[in-house]
């Protein structure tokens, strides 16, 4: 076992873990932090996706220990208060989601893409988010809501 | 009125939040246990020894069970035929459960189970359709047969005559939940089982049987699924029961989640079948005679592989109005996993072997095959209804209508001359476009499933709590079902609080499948609402001296003899009166009546209607290709949500296609499957979606009377995605004379060799 500190969602935290603890198993056992998924358990979905010193991450391919020292970000730091972030509000508007169950892994990686590229293409969040796996959607709400959330007009994108 | 309104999904702050719990979120007991399965690697063979030493001595693990452990048979089948929880001897497919792990953590389970010494006695697997057909493996006796008029004399007596086959490819669930269970055992004996289920009372049923336990003395909730699409019908059964066992064996709470690769590994999938045809048709098209072979895999175990067969069969009409047809349908036995429900249950099975007769008549005559498709559409609603093969009249046939409004929105017929001429300048590259219409019917062909309940409660300061028999899996039903309920009672939606499906406040629910969930408990819901609001309007008009019949629920108010009171007054004045604020709600689907031995009778209240028009580009040199365009017009009567019923229908849309052309499953020569993770089998990423997508609803309402005439939306938008593979052989067609013969998944590979038999 090893201790790691770092900082969640703006709070300091500290564990003990083992070496081979992933990440995604701190965050959503001993912090009870559970808005971050596991899907596939191979990093391919892209269901727990969070940010780490403010990159987009898979939480299933990275070792607790090797967040050590780092700022971590959930889905659950990303509204402020009963403020939702532009991006979880433009998801819930544009019904981005059914079962939800991708939906802090695809919010986490629209913030990091809008981080980069605040005015994205369709084309560009197509193929920004190869890396997250919706089953229910079709994805075309989700690419309207980013859309949204980057402020732009997103009427031509086909009727609701 | 809430209803017809687009309104987000229920739920959908608690999404974006990360707040929303799914099994494997809830809070455990400190003491919990973990479960895992050791499952076996071997296609089919007798158990001659296991040891299971290794596996107890992992750090952690509290105990292993064998079947021989339990003093009974535990059975965790959804059929009458028996499918046991852990193997009893024999094993029958790779990943059958043998063993069950009992630890202290996920990770100690995991690792444990993989340490079993299990010794076989390999018997010769049966692995393909064509060596089960050849050795009688099947369940039921023979075929099943439904015929109408006479086919053979039809085809024989026809000027021009055909015979193909087609593969129509299984598929992977994928819901992004996989599948948990977790168990807690009470102080009276009794059980609390969450589970991620499309069927709370199988599950309920299941641990019952499994624990030698009257029903009462097990509870299921389920407040949420991350997906389902029919792969948490049954499928769940094998966790909750595992749970429920060691739970009493150990006294402790116990969970289990399935890997994503033993998920892929140990559950059924859609089931894939081969369709053979022989069909004799006119010079104009008109289909005179039909013959269908149907060979489906049910894998290993029955399952649900008998109604889905059945509705396989239902579904060889499709669209078209066939009075000589015969339709043999074989449910083959294989030592591959027991294939299951996945939305449409057999339909788009069906529908793919008749869409690809009308493909191939068309392309031997030559025709449009709009053209060949609407020569042979059922007789529109005011004309003298035509009768299916099983014998029920089409009498609310609006797909000449839909068809019609669907070639001009497109755009088809110009743009299928611009591919004609765009294909005319390229060598390497060929476009292809195809229009395929859905027909689909709505109910359980399970007569007695076509039945829910409800349960409503309205607190004494107005506040409303909701309960039916449906599951939400992120199909909105919740939604929909609150929106009727607020509807009832004339106020805003934040009075009616949504609850978590509970067989303890609703009973003998129903699975939420066959599209059926808003239709049976909408209708539920709304008996039980109806029932408090006829007694507040009898209670407020007595005191007005008014009519009760003239009292309206509108605008959070109740309006009576003139009057306009606040509701929440209203009940709380019927409170101080005594009267009763909670009510049961009842519905059964009415008119339907299905005899599936004969094939006869009206297995459907009525039927959902589509098409869609899908325009795709291939690379003819590798197979590659594209999905350009989608363009679709989908009836869902007069849609409760139109906002959650468009969602439907993109996403259907989406994993239909995927369904025919990137969705490959394949198993070794072992009977192993090798696409066991999304890194071999691939579902429809963000970057597949058609570049344009045009999706609109057909305005029009449900002439039979269901909830707000609304019709069912789940399963047949996927059924759109036909219209993917259709196009795809277009453009392989554009490669040469021949019949390109696609086969699906259509992934490069197959229209690559399309390409080749075309131009052969």
């Amino acid at each position: 076992m090893s201790s790691v500190s770092m900082t969640v969602n703006g709070k300091a935290v500290s564990s003990d873990v083992e070496g081979r603890t992933l990440l995604v198993d701190l965050l959503r056992g001993p912090l009870g932090l559970t808005g971050t998924h596991v899907g596939c358990d191979t990093s391919q979905c892209g269901a727990c996706v969070v940010h780490v010193n403010g990159e987009a991450v898979k939480a299933c391919t990275m070792f607790a220990v090797e967040a050590d020292g780092a700022e971590v970000t959930t889905i659950e730091g990303m509204a402020d208060g009963d403020d939702l972030h532009p991006i979880q509000e433009a998801f819930r508007e544009h019904h981005g989601l059914q079962c939800g169950f991708c939906t802090p892994g695809m919010i986490m990686s629209a913030a990091a893409l809008l981080k980069e590229n605040p005015k994205p293409t369709e084309d560009e969040v197509r193929h920004y988010l190869e890396g997250n796996i919706c089953r229910c959607t079709g994805y075309h709400n989700i690419v309207k809501a980013i859309m949204a959330a980057s402020g732009q007009d997103v009427s031509a994108i086909a009727a609701e | 009125m809430s209803v017809a309104k687009p309104l987000p999904h229920d739920a959908a702050r608690l999404h974006v939040t990360g707040q929303a719990r799914y099994v494997d979120d809830i809070p455990l007991p400190a003491n919990a246990l973990h479960l895992a399965f050791g499952l076996s690697t071997i296609a089919y063979g007798k158990i001659t020894h296991i040891d299971l030493s290794k596996v107890r001595a992992v750090p952690g693990v509290i105990a292993v069970l064998t079947a021989d452990d339990f003093d009974h048979h535990v059975d965790v089948s959804p059929s009458p035929s028996p499918e046991p929880l852990l193997a009893e001897g024999t094993v029958h497919f790779v990943g059958q459960p043998i063993f069950l792990v009992v630890a202290e953590s996920h990770l100690a389970a995991r690792k444990a189970a993989r340490l079993g010494q299990v010794e076989y006695e390999e018997l010769p697997a049966i692995l393909s359709l064509e060596d089960a057909l050849a050795a009688d493996s099947r369940f039921e006796d023979g075929p099943r047969v439904y015929a109408a008029g006479d086919a053979e004399a039809a085809i024989a007596g026809a000027s021009n005559t055909l015979e193909g086959q087609i593969d129509v490819a299984g598929q992977e669930h994928f819901y992004l939940e996989g599948q948990a269970a977790t168990a807690l055992p009470q102080d009276d004996g009794g059980f609390i089982v969450y589970s991620s289920s499309q069927h709370p009372t199988e599950i309920q049923h299941k641990v019952a049987h499994a624990l030698g336990l009257p029903m009462s003395d097990v509870r299921c909730e389920v407040r949420r699924m991350g997906g389902g699409f029919g792969g948490k019908e049954s499928q769940g059964n094998h966790l909750a029961v595992a749970c429920a066992l060691a739970a009493r064996l150990t006294g402790r709470a116990c969970t289990m989640r399935y890997d994503r690769d033993d998920d892929m590994v140990v559950t059924g999938k859609r089931h894939d079948f081969q369709i053979k045809y022989r069909v004799g048709f006119a010079d104009d098209g008109r289909i005179s005679g039909l013959e269908f072979i149907q060979l489906c895999r049910a894998g290993w175990s029955m399952d649900l592989t008998l109604p889905v067969a059945d509705r396989a069969m239902l579904h060889a009409d499709n669209a078209y109005f066939l009075p000589d047809i015969r339709i043999e349908s074989h449910r083959l036995r294989t030592n591959t996993q027991s294939n299951t429900a996945f939305r449409g249950f057999g339909g788009p099975q069906g529908m793919v072997g008749v869409e690809r007769v009308m493909d191939h008549v068309a392309h031997e005559l030559g025709m449009d095959p709009v053209e060949v498709r609407k020569r042979n559409f059922y007789a529109k609603v005011g004309k003298p209804p035509q009768s299916t093969p099983y014998g029920m009249p089409v009498e609310d046939f609006i797909l000449h209508e839909m068809t019609e409004r669907l070639e001009a929105t497109s755009d088809y017929h110009a743009r299928r001359a611009a591919v004609r001429e765009w294909n005319a300048d390229n060598r390497y590259l060929k476009k292809g476009i195809a229009l395929t219409p859905v027909k689909f019917g709505i109910s359980f062909t399970l007569t007695h499933l076509n039945q829910a309940g409800a349960l409503v409660h309205v607190y004494q300061d107005g506040s409303i709590a909701l309960n039916h028999g449906g599951t939400e899996m992120g199909q909105g039903l919740f939604q929909k079902v609150a929106q009727v309920a607020a509807s009832r009672f004339g106020v805003d939606m934040s009075r009616v609080k949504i609850t978590a499906t509970d067989t303890g406040k609703v009973p003998n629910t129903s699975a939420t499948a066959a599209s059926s969930g808003s239709d049976l408990n909408g209708m539920a819901v709304k008996a039980a609402c109806d029932t408090i609001r006829d007694r507040l309007a009898s209670f407020v008009a007595e005191r007005a001296q008014a009519d009760p019949k003239s009292v309206v629920f509108k605008d959070g108010h109740v309006e009576v003899g003139g009057d306009r009171i606040p509701f929440d007054d209203v009940v709380t004045d019927a409170y101080m009166n005594r009267i009763s604020l909670s009510a049961t709600g009842f519905y059964k689907t009415p008119k339907i009546v299905w005899d599936r031995i004969k094939g006869e009778g009206r297995p459907f209240f009525y039927f959902a209607y589509g098409a869609a028009v899908t325009e795709v580009v291939i690379d003819t040199l590798t197979g590659e290709n594209r999905i350009l365009r989608a363009d679709i017009l989908h009836d869902c009567g007069a849609s409760l949500n139109p906002a959650i019923d468009v969602g439907q229908i993109e996403g259907g849309y989406v994993q239909g296609a995927g369904w025919l052309t990137t969705e490959e499953l394949v198993w070794d020569d072992k009977g192993r499957l090798l696409t066991h993770a999304p890194s071999t089998y691939k579902i429809p990423a963000c970057s597949d979606r058609p570049d344009v997508f045009n999706v609109a609803l057909w305005e029009g309402e449900n002439s039979e009377e269901t909830i707000y005439r609304s019709k069912a939306v789940g399963e047949p938008p996927l059924m759109l995605g036909i219209s993917a593979l259709m196009a795809l052989s277009d453009a392989a067609a554009a490669c040469g004379d021949k019949y390109p013969d696609l086969q699906s998944p259509a992934t490069a590979e197959q229209v690559f060799n399309a390409v080749q038999r075309a131009g052969s």
